[in-house]
């Protein structure tokens, strides 16, 4: 299972403000927390600093990177962002998100042709948003020729099936997980992933949904997540999931988690 | 039986009950505009705001939508004999490059349930389209949503294109990233968090 930490983006407000402020102790204290918790990623997103937005990448990554040895994912549509993170990026970075929008296509392709970045692959076309199974597939099938077409491995690519929320419509989480074990059984060695929030929209209590939908996104074969990797419920319950899925053999993973006491909550 | 029964039927999110109690109410004569604001506008406003408060969800604000509109069709056919009832009419889309819709449909919902006859273009509309479409229906808004950064810019666009042409369009714009701050900077005319402020909105700007 990968996890990308989620906490540094700056619609979350205390981030936005610490990014403005160029606040080096607070970035780095939550990205020491995520990496202390398990994240294998660290999400970097400056997306509301219109214009400033390169800079302010390239600033977190650094920043970041100072205090963690680990490889951040870089969460932005815009190349010129990408690439000015990337140029003080140490180590295999994760691209979020290129998708089949024909403008995002195209601009991302070339950074990460013949590349070993990681990169997310975002259910999502010009038709407009997927709502089943079979719109899913249609386009995670281009975007997985497309990349793989320009030298970007299968294990490389992570298929973000797009989560959307339950409270507009009752297949949607459905649709949403059947999807993901199509890709998987499909595409075999390809890789998919999802942030939770989405599912949830509109609805009290989220935290509960969000928890049961991942668990079940798990038992159909999806190994990535964007979470907050501090929620020790939802880690707890990730690693369990993992281990019942059938991908954890003699339970290593599940009782090594024990012995980190990740299960004392 | 009484219009009241119709408002209460909405709010219970009853579809057939609604059906059933403004077809007795019209054949009674009930006054049809009073059965439309009374009954069916009413009860919206008061799903809209048991919303805002947190008393009702998504899906909720769904189905009393569904049921109000369900009332309102059978109204249709007598509205259009001359009953004004008309609160004015709205042009609706989300904006060019962007394709999130689930914002822009709830608000387009809660327009139509306020009484508002709304034009949605659905997604990825220029501004030529908004302009074009407003033009045609004489509209006394267009209404903008936008769920990236990326795509917020073109709201600015449209709102100066309005200026520029000297049309006498009112803007609002909505979306997860679009702040108030962001919406008076570029010279929108309302915004709203949410889609029953964006009703109040709405009527605050249409106005006489």
């Amino acid at each position: 299972m990968i996890i990308v930490g989620e906490l540094i983006n700056a619609s979350r407000k205390a981030i936005g403000e610490a990014i403005k402020a160029q606040d080096i102790d607070y970035i780095q204290k939550v990205a020491k927390d995520e990496f202390a918790a398990g994240a294998n990623y660290i999400d970097v997103n400056a997306g509301i600093f219109v214009g400033k937005e390169p800079e302010y990448l390239r600033w977190l990554v650094k920043t970041v990177q100072e205090v963690v040895d680990c490889p951040c994912c870089i969460d932005s549509p815009d190349p010129k962002a990408i690439e000015e993170a990337l140029s003080v990026h140490k180590g295999v970075a994760m691209i979020n998100s290129i998708s089949l929008e024909k403008a995002r296509y195209d601009a991302l392709i070339p950074v990460v042709t013949g590349t070993e970045l990681k990169v997310v692959a975002l259910c999502m076309s010009d038709e407009g948003m997927p709502e089943t199974m079979d719109d899913r597939l249609r386009i995670a099938d281009k975007l997985i020729n497309g990349l793989v077409q320009n030298n970007v491995p299968l294990d490389h690519i992570y298929v973000d099936p797009l989560v959307q929320p339950i409270s507009t419509n009752s297949t949607f989480a459905v649709e949403f997980i059947n999807s993901v074990e199509a890709i998987m059984t499909r595409f075999k060695g390809v890789h998919t992933m999802c942030g939770l929030s989405n599912i949830s929209y509109g609805l009290p209590e989220r935290k509960f949904m969000n928890h049961a939908f991942a668990i079940m996104a798990i038992g159909k074969g999806l190994d990535g997540l964007i979470i907050n990797p501090l929620d020790k419920m939802m880690m707890a319950s990730l690693i369990t999931a993992e281990t019942l899925a059938g991908r954890d053999d003699y339970c290593v993973k599940y009782l090594k988690a024990y012995r980190n006491k990740q299960f004392e909550i | 039986m009484s219009v009241q029964d119709i408002y209460d039927a909405v709010v219970a999110f009853d579809i057939e009950k609604v059906v059933a109690l403004v077809k007795v109410e019209v054949e009674k004569g009930t006054n049809v505009s009073d059965i439309l604001s009374d009954g069916l506008i009413g009860a919206m406003d008061e799903v809209g705001q048991r919303y805002t408060e947190g008393e009702f969800f998504v899906p909720e604000m769904l189905m009393a939508a569904k049921a109000m509109k369900a009332g309102l069709e059978v109204l249709k056919p007598l509205l259009s004999q001359g009953e004004s009832t008309k609160k004015g009419t709205i042009i609706i889309g989300t904006v060019k490059g962007d394709l999130h819709d689930i914002g822009k449909n709830l608000v387009s919902m809660m327009m139509e349930g306020a009484g508002f006859e709304v034009i949605d273009l659905g997604v990825d509309v220029d501004t030529e389209k908004f302009l074009a479409t407003a033009k045609e229906r004489n509209a006394d808004i267009i209404c903008m949503s936008a769920l990236l950064t990326t795509t917020m810019p073109f709201m600015e666009v449209t709102v100066k294109a309005i200026r520029e042409q000297g049309l006498n369009l009112k803007t609002m714009v909505g979306g997860a990233p679009v702040s108030e701050d962001f919406a008076t900077k570029i010279g929108a005319d309302g915004w709203s968090p949410d889609a029953p402020g964006a009703v109040e909105t709405a009527r605050r700007l249409t106005a006489k």
